[in-house]
């Protein structure tokens, strides 16, 4: 099976600080995969590049079949839309409302709307998030919890094959964090995407991995499931998990 | 040896911001005729940056047309030259004072709000979520902000013009029994196209740096919300200093071509 994302030997660096090692992973149809690694150990700037948002020093990015790093803007931009991203801050935009934030990238992309109007697939993807109410609202009316499914719902409205998740339950009490966690199993089943995690929640990685990276000195440290890479005799490894 | 040390290194930032400034509004020329094209964001931001710096202009045109003429007729009295006034007053506020101080109230209102905005939207990564929802964020933000500007900036200073003249006028009808019709005849007697179109030309320039300066320090801003700060403060700063080399490029220009 053709994996949705590949990364060979992946680069970066910043200056003399050298942040992806030769990191690589593959993504595959419909899985969860979780990287966990330490703050600053390179895992944001890893789902940056898979985007371009940052342009890797060297290595394979391919993303549905297609080099990053080769791509036109214009490919790009399309090939954005097929990979939703949702940030950590949830980064919605603070002077539209929640129905002009589902709004502003379909309308750039009305080809994605395959018939359907606007208005109802706003709607439904909200209803998908359990948020239909808050269509009319501001982000700064919003909590937390409430701000990450909207941005989930703007990540969905382009109905992306992959979305890459940058630390989902950050920032949110456990029984918020719960629910988020529940709702990208949720939309998993729904929407049949693939996720690529980035965590520091264990409870979140335990629940949602099908697969985990431990991301260290900017390489695979170690790799497999969450209950084998648990067993792993490894105090690198174990320090993730107690 | 510190103090050469700190003078090359000012001067290389220098250097290379007014580089990068130069690449940012190629970039800009660039977009703006690519398509597609937000008419809808552009419009909303004509509107805030009209809507936004009306009453505050109007005020400084009033204020500075009461000023200009309570502190000038004394020594026009002196000299007997009284009826010169509303000329006098016309040819300054439309040549010079009017569009230089609206274009510093502008760059102050205007600019700072555009740098905090789009600095805010850089930390809290907003900037980046357009772009990767496949949407061209400097298309959306920059240019039509700059857009805004470069076309709302002129609009303001003539309203502000217009106001300062009715302000002078109100000294002189209340000291000088001047009418309305005389004050403005008077006026624009004194008026020639050599007044109007460098004086007006040079507005597009103006609210232009007022928007790119803006943009460049918002979009381009970093460290946090302290950088935001600055983002908004330098934008304040730089594009006002813009504004009067300019202004002096204008009139240099204006003696050339006007034989001002």
């Amino acid at each position: 099976m053709e994996p949705l994302i590949h990364i060979a030997n992946l680069y970066k660096s910043f200056g003399d600080l050298d942040v992806l090692n030769g990191f690589s992973l593959d993504l595959f149809d419909g899985e969860n995969l979780v990287i966990v690694g330490r703050s600053g150990s390179g895992k944001s700037v890893l789902l940056k590049c898979i985007v371009r948002l940052l342009e890797p020093d060297s290595g394979t990015l391919q993303v549905l079949g297609q080099s990053v790093p080769a791509l036109s803007q214009y490919e790009m931009d399309h090939l954005r839309t097929e990979v939703g991203f949702l940030f950590q801050g949830s980064a919605l935009y603070d002077s539209m409302t929640v129905r002009e934030n589902l709004e502003f990238p379909l309308r750039r992309h009305p080809e994605k709307m395959k018939g359907h109007v606007v208005e109802d697939l706003i709607v439904s993807t909200l209803k998908s998030v359990g948020l239909a109410h808050t269509i009319d609202m501001m982000p700064e009316e919003l909590s937390g919890g409430m701000q990450r499914r909207i941005a989930l719902a703007r990540t969905l409205i382009l109905r992306p094959r992959i979305i890459l998740y940058d630390e989902p339950t950050s920032g949110l009490d456990p029984i918020t964090a719960k629910e988020i966690i529940e709702l990208m199993l949720q939309i998993q089943k729904e929407y049949h995407t693939a996720a690529l995690i980035i965590t520091h929640d264990m409870d979140c990685a335990r629940v949602i991995s099908n697969r985990m990276i431990i991301l260290i000195d900017g390489t695979n440290y170690a790799e497999g499931t969450y209950a084998a890479l648990s067993k792993l005799p490894d105090p690198r490894v174990q320090a993730f998990f107690k | 040896m510190p103090t050469t040390y700190f003078q090359q290194s000012a001067l290389r930032r220098y250097l290379a911001e007014t580089g990068e400034v130069w690449l940012f509004a190629r970039r800009f020329f660039r977009e703006a005729i690519r398509r597609p094209f937000e008419w809808r964001e552009l419009l909303h931001q004509c509107y805030i940056v009209g809507n936004q710096s009306l009453f505050l202009v109007g005020m400084t045109g009033l204020i500075m047309g009461l000023v200009l003429t309570l502190q000038t007729r004394p020594t026009m009295e002196d000299f007997g030259a009284e009826a010169y006034m509303p000329a006098m007053v016309g040819v300054s506020i439309i040549r010079e004072i009017g569009p230089v101080v609206i274009a510093l109230i502008c760059a102050g209102k205007i600019g700072s709000s555009i740098g905090a905005e789009l600095g805010s939207m850089k930390v809290t990564e907003q900037i980046a979520a357009m772009e990767v929802s496949g949407t061209n964020p400097f298309k959306y933000l920059v240019v039509t902000r700059i857009l805004a500007t470069t076309l709302m900036v002129p609009l303001l200073v003539i309203f502000g013009d217009a106001i300062a003249l009715f302000g002078s006028f109100l000294v002189e009808h209340v000291k000088g029994e001047v009418s309305f019709r005389l004050f403005f005849n008077k006026v624009f007697r004194q008026l020639s196209f050599g007044d109007l179109i460098p004086a007006t030309g040079k507005t597009f320039f103006f609210g232009f740096a007022i928007g790119l300066i803006g943009c460049y320090k918002g979009y381009t801003s970093q460290k946090g919300t302290a950088g935001v700060g600055r983002a908004a403060n330098t934008a304040v700063v730089v594009a006002s200093m813009l504004l009067f080399v300019i202004d002096f490029i204008a009139v240099l220009v204006a003696d050339i071509f006007f034989d001002l």
